[in-house]
């Protein structure tokens, strides 16, 4: 398979007041461009610190990151991140939120006029234009989760990060942005990896499944393919054997995991 | 039995009532309620208001019925009604010195305008006013040297504290220091800071006079430090979610301090400020006192080396303008707070 993104032998540790701590091993993963990958585990197990190091925010102690043929190893917005809690700064407005981004990445290569088109554009693909001026405080959650998606987007990102994005929702919210991120991601094709503690949500929107063993020195215990066609319904799928079977795997690796943790962290 | 039968549904609805409070709580009764339905924000103000009179009224009082009692060598402790008295004393007297000046000057204009109808070539002097300078007069400089002290301060508060909170390093540099020189009180300062107005603020035509430098000095001096260590933390306590976005969109420096660091800081950059100017204004009135700068302390000083039988009613008076002074300040910084910062959700007291 010709690697999009490919991660290497990759382990950190990081130094503590305890010594040094080893929170990962020989990470190795290869992912096609438009492919959406889940990264799914227990809490503690590494996975924000494989995405950091993806993102360039966390630099690995051995092995590297490649994307697109070149090393990863500063943040930079080819590969946006979706922080949990939304990330905005609550002293701009959502448009200016996303304007932030795209005038420093764009800068002297769109005028002014494509600028703002383009940021409209990105507020109308997550469906948030008519929120354009209001504060982050006077919005949802989930709307505030739809701008950190919409500024992510005008970056116009190689791989699009996700760290637990719906982690914070309701399930009404969540199956909304479910929907609307697969509708973004057949659209646009981006490459997407995401993670997430939700395991339907791991098998509704992923091609594959990760699934990463405890720490310290956690790894990639089992990657799961997800050979469910798309477009894919949540309500069609509800009853389908494929997914049932899906869901299945995961939840017994995580069981298992949980059964026989690797070591005492948590 | 009639009684009884009467009664019982009322005892109902009564129970009812109560089974009804118990589903949705009522909030507390008040002493004051709105029984004509007034709109809810003048309703609002209205108890509260009416509480702080009850307040004030109270306190009167009780401060007029103990300073009855008080017989100090100067006369019986000034209570509300002889400082209210002097308050009128000192606004007449106000109104006096004005008529004074403005009489002072038209005197001076016919005369010079009768040299100059003598002869067209004489030699016109203007001489400035020199009467004695009232109690506005002293409250007007006392404001200014006190704006004017602040404004020195923060100029040197806000980029040290910024500084401090975007490096470590120098923050454990500056930071011993910081902490030696904030418990200094303003009356140590005060001798040395006026040698050294006196000694380097030497000039021909000076802008400002030396005591008011002196003043605006130690004031400056004093309260920095509030301002200094609410701007250090505001700046490096920015959410670590917030850098990170910064950091992936890869915004330059000054953007990145102007667009993330500062907003972020600035609510408590205004806590430290308006702590620093409450701190200025006491300091100030200490300041004036000892050094016998022009400004309300110098007031209260002379008025006590007066002496005479309405000296403490008046610098009662002076007490009671420098709370009230002290209060407005207050309630200035806390506007332009709220004015400036983006959190409105918090409520600034």
């Amino acid at each position: 398979m010709q690697a999009y993104l490919e991660i290497s032998n990759v382990g950190i540790e990081f130094n503590t007041e305890s010594g040094t701590f080893r929170a990962l091993q020989s990470v190795n993963l290869k992912i096609a461009k438009g492919e959406f990958v889940t990264l799914i585990g227990h809490s503690g197990c590494g996975k924000s610190t494989v995405l950091n190091i993806l993102a360039g925010l966390h630099q690995a102690t051995e092995g590297g990151v490649i994307l697109d043929g070149k090393e990863v190893n500063s943040p930079s917005p080819d590969r946006a991140v979706v922080f949990q809690n939304h990330a905005l700064l609550p002293w701009l407005s959502v448009y200016d939120n996303v304007e932030l981004a795209v005038k420093q990445i764009f800068r002297g290569q769109k005028s002014k006029a494509q600028m703002h088109d383009w940021i409209q554009h990105n507020l109308e693909l997550v469906h948030i234009e008519h929120a354009s001026s209001k504060r982050p405080h006077e919005i949802s959650g989930g709307m505030k989760q739809r701008v950190g998606i919409a500024r992510c987007l005008a970056m116009q990102p190689k791989v699009l990060l996700m760290d637990e994005p719906f982690g914070a929702l309701d399930a009404l919210t969540k199956a909304h942005l479910q929907d609307s991120l697969m509708e973004i991601h057949s659209n646009l094709g981006t490459t997407v990896v995401m993670i997430t503690h939700d395991v339907d949500e791991a098998v509704l929107l992923s091609d594959r499944i990760v699934m990463m063993s405890n720490g310290p020195a956690a790894s990639i215990g089992e990657i799961l393919e997800v050979p469910l066609a798309r477009p894919r319904s949540r309500l069609e799928l509800a009853d389908s054997a494929q997914f049932l079977q899906a869901r299945q795997r995961v939840l017994q690796f995580l069981y298992d995991k949980h059964k026989y943790p690797g070591t005492v962290a948590a | 039995m009639n009684q009884i039968a009467t009664l019982t549904p009322q005892l109902k609805t009564v129970e009812q009532a109560m089974q009804n409070t118990v589903e949705s709580p009522q909030p507390p009764r008040k002493w004051y309620r709105n029984t004509w339905c007034v709109p809810a924000i003048i309703h609002r103000s209205l108890r509260s208001g009416s509480l702080s009179f009850i307040g004030i009224l109270l306190f009167a009082l009780l401060w007029q019925s103990t300073a009855n009692n008080i017989d100090t060598s100067l006369g019986q402790f000034p209570g509300p009604v002889q400082v209210v008295e002097q308050i009128q004393n000192l606004y007449s007297e106000y109104g006096r010195e004005q008529q004074r000046r403005v009489d002072f000057f038209a005197r001076q204009d016919v005369r010079n305008a009768q040299m100059l109808e003598a002869d067209p070539n004489a030699e016109i002097r203007i001489r400035p006013y020199t009467g004695r300078p009232t109690f506005i007069d002293q409250i007007q400089t006392s404001l200014l040297t006190v704006s004017f002290g602040f404004v020195i301060a923060m100029l040197v508060a806000i980029p040290l504290g910024a500084v401090c909170g975007l490096s470590e390093p120098i923050y454990n540099a500056i930071n011993p220091i910081i902490q030696l020189f904030k418990p200094v009180s303003p009356l140590a300062w005060l001798p040395l800071v006026t040698m050294l107005v006196s000694a380097l603020y030497v000039s021909e035509d000076p802008l400002f006079e030396k005591s008011f430098v002196t003043s605006a000095i130690t004031v400056a001096l004093c309260c920095l430090w509030p301002t200094v260590i609410n701007t250090t933390v505001g700046v490096s306590s920015v959410d670590k979610d917030l850098i990170n976005v910064s950091r992936v969109i890869r915004l330059p420096t000054h953007t990145h301090l102007l667009k993330i660091v500062l907003p972020s800081a600035i609510p408590l950059i205004f806590t430290g400020m308006r702590l620093s100017l409450a701190t200025g204004w006491m300091v100030l009135i200490a300041a004036e006192m000892l050094a016998q700068n022009p400004g309300l302390g110098k007031f209260i000083w002379d008025e006590f080396q007066n002496g005479s039988s309405d000296s403490l009613s008046r610098i009662m008076v002076a007490v009671l303008v420098i709370g009230f002074i002290g209060l407005i300040l207050d309630k200035l910084m806390l506007a332009v707070q709220r004015y400036v910062s983006w959190d409105k959700q918090t409520v600034l007291r």
